[in-house]
């Protein structure tokens, strides 16, 4: 890593070269890893690639945002 | 299908914890059935209209009644995924938020089309040149510059046609992928494929003019 701040047109051209999962064993996974991200487990080591996919996928990203929405608002109604 | 006292799949889940009861009745015949499916759907329905309402910033032109209905078309085919599907549980999670997730891209992907149908996906290859205007502004310094010369430089020479319309389409032009997949023809993890390959092309060629962002 450099430091330095990259724009964000530029770090999303050229994503990371960590490790990844696609986006299908993305939605094979997402239930149990924003359960595990909701108890506090430690989600990005037991589902490894899945983060760096939602870096990655915007879309994913989306329905990970809201899963975890939906999930939180069951949790206080 | 076999009921839940004699198919020892469902034996097994029926350990699993946070398994809600009422799902192995999806798995039984007649009335327990119907009520159970009539129960997923109800679930299914709220994960969708969750979705729908929370992304209805992108749908201005459609009411709520039409907001509503594609949010009832959503949780229609999610049911279908799911009970398709059942055989796919093994209790990662809950069954109420596995479900979920089926409601919520049918929803995502249905929000998604419908904002973009009538708008046009320019694909031509030149676009990426607006890059240009998506870079470093006038107090970042040289090397940001040059690294968006190097990047731009990339896009040109080190992507195949392919590659380069997906990475322009995605990422400079904001195309949900999904969006960008039905009009190719093509689905949503082939075209991630393509655009994972696109980047480690790209980070490889900035790597080699001498940037260390593209080993990052």
């Amino acid at each position: 890593m450099t430091g330095r701040d990259l724009d964000p047109t530029l770090l999303r051209l050229l994503g990371t070269d960590e490790p990844e999962i696609d986006c299908d064993e993305c939605f094979e996974q997402l239930d149990r890893y924003v359960e595990l991200e909701l108890r506090g487990a430690p989600a990005d080591a037991l589902v490894p690639g899945l983060r760096a996919h939602l870096v990655g996928c915007p879309a994913c990203a989306e329905e990970h945002e809201s899963l975890r929405a939906l999930l939180e608002l069951d949790s206080v109604s | 299908m076999p009921g839940p006292d004699t198919n020892p799949d469902v034996s097994a889940l029926a350990a699993a914890p946070g398994l809600e009861e009422w799902h192995l009745d999806l798995h039984a015949h007649g009335a327990r059935r119907e009520a159970a499916v009539a129960r997923l759907h109800g679930l299914l329905l709220r994960a969708a209209r969750f979705e729908v309402f929370r992304r209805s910033g992108s749908l201005p032109q459609l009411s709520a009644v039409e907001l509503d209905e594609l949010a009832q078309d959503a949780a229609d085919d999610a049911a279908v995924s799911v009970l398709r599907r059942l055989g796919d549980f093994r209790g990662e999670s809950s069954f109420r938020t596995w479900a979920y997730k089926f409601a919520l891209l049918e929803a995502a992907v249905k929000v998604r089309r419908r904002a973009w149908r009538d708008r046009e996906v320019t694909l031509e290859p030149e676009d990426w040149e607006s890059l240009a205007h998506a870079g470093p502004g006038p107090d970042d310094d040289a090397e940001n510059a040059a690294l968006l010369e190097a990047v731009r430089e990339g896009i040109r020479t080190a992507l195949t046609p392919r590659q380069r319309q997906v990475l322009v389409a995605v990422v400079l032009e904001g195309v949900p992928i999904d969006v960008l997949a039905e009009r190719l023809g093509s689905n949503r993890n082939a075209l991630y494929k393509l655009l994972h390959d696109a980047r480690r092309r790209l980070r490889s060629h900035v790597a080699t003019a001498g940037f260390p962002e593209g080993n990052e």
